[in-house]
């Protein structure tokens, strides 16, 4: 049961071949014997589960089923969801028991959706391999001696090792793409806008966005249907129709332009990585896909910009954690100052704390101009080149990430090696495009490969095509790692 | 510019995060790194761009000014670390 899609699992329980609170013990059960190797879930709240699959198995009868209706989901642990304990892998918010849901948890809950769990994640999503996390490290389960990527490391390892058959996660500067693409799974970041952050703990608000991460397009596709809506409380949701996102699965690709940046294939992309995308291309081509070269030129410049722009933000955004009204508060201090300071510096580990620093800085008096401002310059820059590349093609194509699974605690002392890892994702969130990971192949070593699929604004329907007729075409999807085949 | 240590307390200072003289030398060497790279911004024809703030160019919406929440004090505020008659409690600002 555990090893069917989300689709398959839809079409059980419509034909009635097995009830929600089956399928939500057969999930509880496999976390409960596995989730100690992987460290994928940080709460659990079987009887909570249990009860909304029994609410999901009671529409069902009363004929109100929709395609989630039953379906476990795992939830990162940055959305807030009501009387769950969320934490944003921080011990700033060990103690956080959401008394409201996130508009996209409440989507979920309201397509009938059963919260299996919260998910492990880089603390406050700032982070390329979960080892950030108050709650420790993920592992990921293709090999446990190496890291699942991040920050929805919890959500993608927790969907490659089959604890759950979705998961939600959140993208900043590459956090649903690059954990995908290190775990042999699939994942999506819609156009900035299509999902509402509301409830979505903010790190940087004007590149965070939500989206799915699933096994395969089609089940994304049938995610992004509930997560995807207008929520008039965050005040960047597009007012827009809404969208059947399954709608173009079927489509042919044939005569379909595939841009191919030669920036994603200069130095820095391990050779493995190289070779599976050129598979993937070559793939593409005998579907019927033409391929047209395309430029990036201030693509380079992405991730400076980008740890100018999200520590800006995410300063200002953690400004909210002080100790007074939820969250952590240092036990002993004299005056409010130093509950601040000490609140501050015990509750935040020490990425939180670098980046916050960082943001401080720049948009401190004397170099606002310098850094935030050029970086805003050269964030329009990076968007254009974008815009010009769309001209020429319906889709960009190229790695999701320059290597594959790294070693726990291989860049965990250099923060500089650690934020190059996002160096093909990033540019996208600045743009504010759609970008998606699927798996395209495996390295030497046996783990996987990530192709990233890049969009034109609200083209999701689109790059979900593109997606499920590849998956059609090959089982790189369908891969599973060893242990998980029992 | 390099940065330097007190820049490092400065902004510690600025964001409310106690840090002492050990981590702020330990996070100099870090940041120092990690603008060496974001200097690689100043080699850049910026003039005559405008900087974009947000992805979509929206203007931000204004809604009516009236009540659409219910009162959840009590809820909110049983999550809180120090509560009394419905205030947050902190330490005595003003003596």
């Amino acid at each position: 049961m555990h090893r069917q899609t989300l689709k398959s699992l839809s079409d059980a329980l419509e034909a009635g071949k097995v009830s929600s609170v089956e399928l939500t013990g057969v999930f509880l059960k496999r976390i409960a014997e596995r989730n100690a190797v992987y460290n994928c879930f940080v709460s659990i709240d079987e009887e909570r589960s249990l009860a909304q699959a029994g609410e999901a198995d009671r529409a069902r009868a009363a004929g109100r089923a929709q395609a989630l209706t039953g379906i476990p989901i795992a939830q990162k642990d940055i959305f807030c969801a009501k009387g769950w304990l969320t934490t944003c892998g921080s011990k700033m918010l060990s103690n956080f028991v959401s008394p409201y849901d996130a508009h996209v948890v409440q989507r979920l809950n309201e397509a009938g959706a059963v919260t299996i769990g919260k998910t492990n994640m880089d603390e406050f999503a700032m982070g390329s391999s979960n080892e950030t996390s108050w709650y420790g490290p993920v592992r990921n389960p293709w090999n446990t001696d190496t890291v699942p990527g991040g920050s929805s490391g919890g959500s993608a390892a927790a969907v490659a090792s089959r604890l759950a058959p979705a998961a939600t996660g959140t993208d900043t500067g590459g956090s649903i793409r690059q954990p995908a693409a290190l775990n042999g799974i699939c994942g999506l970041k819609p156009t900035y806008g299509v999902c509402s952050r509301y409830g979505m703990i903010a790190f940087a608000s004007s590149l965070d966005q939500a989206g799915p991460m699933a096994r395969s397009a089609e089940d994304m596709a049938l995610m992004l249907n509930a997560m995807a809506g207008y929520d008039p409380r965050d005040s960047t949701s597009l007012d827009r129709p809404a969208e059947d996102y399954t709608r173009n699965l079927a489509r042919p690709l044939k005569g379909l332009r595939i841009g191919l940046p030669k920036e994603f294939f200069a130095e820095g992309v391990q050779p493995d990585v190289a070779k599976a995308v050129d598979e993937a291309i070559r793939e593409y081509k005998a579907l019927g896909c033409e391929v047209v070269e395309v430029a990036l030129p201030n693509m380079r410049l992405s991730v400076p910009v980008y740890y100018v722009l999200a520590p800006a933000e995410a300063s200002s955004n953690l400004a909210r954690f002080d100790g007074a009204r939820y969250g952590y508060r240092t036990p002993e201090y004299r005056d409010l100052e130093e509950m601040y300071e000490k609140t501050r510096a015990e509750g935040f580990g020490a990425e939180v704390k670098r980046r916050i620093l960082i943001g401080t800085y720049v948009l401190s008096h004397g170099y606002y101009d310098a850094y935030y401002i050029r970086a805003q310059k050269l964030r329009r820059l990076i968007a254009q080149d974008f815009t010009a590349a769309f001209e020429k093609c319906d889709v960009i194509m190229g790695p999701t990430s320059p290597s594959t699974a790294f070693r726990l605690g291989e860049k965990a002392a250099d923060p500089l090696q650690m934020y190059l890892s996002d160096i093909y994702t990033i540019a996208v969130n600045l743009a504010g495009l759609p970008g998606m990971s699927i798996p395209c192949g495996f390295d030497s070593q046996g783990l996987p490969v990530g192709l990233q699929v890049i969009g034109n604004y609200f083209r999701e329907a689109q790059m979900l095509n593109v997606g499920h007729q590849y998956q059609l075409a090959t089982d790189w999807h369908t891969r599973a790692p060893a242990d998980i085949q029992t | 510019m390099a940065l330097t240590r007190d820049d490092v307390k400065r902004a510690a200072r600025l964001a409310r995060i106690a840090i002492d003289e050990r981590e702020a030398d330990e996070v100099l060497g870090q940041l120092g790194r990690i603008f060496g790279m974001i200097e690689e911004m100043q080699a850049v024809d910026v003039s005559g761009v405008e900087p974009m703030s947000h992805a979509q160019d929206v203007t931000l919406r204004l809604r009516d000014d009236v009540v659409t929440e219910a009162d959840q004090h009590e809820l909110f505020q049983g999550i809180a670390p120090k509560v009394e008659n419905g205030l947050y409690l902190v330490p005595k600002v003003i003596e």
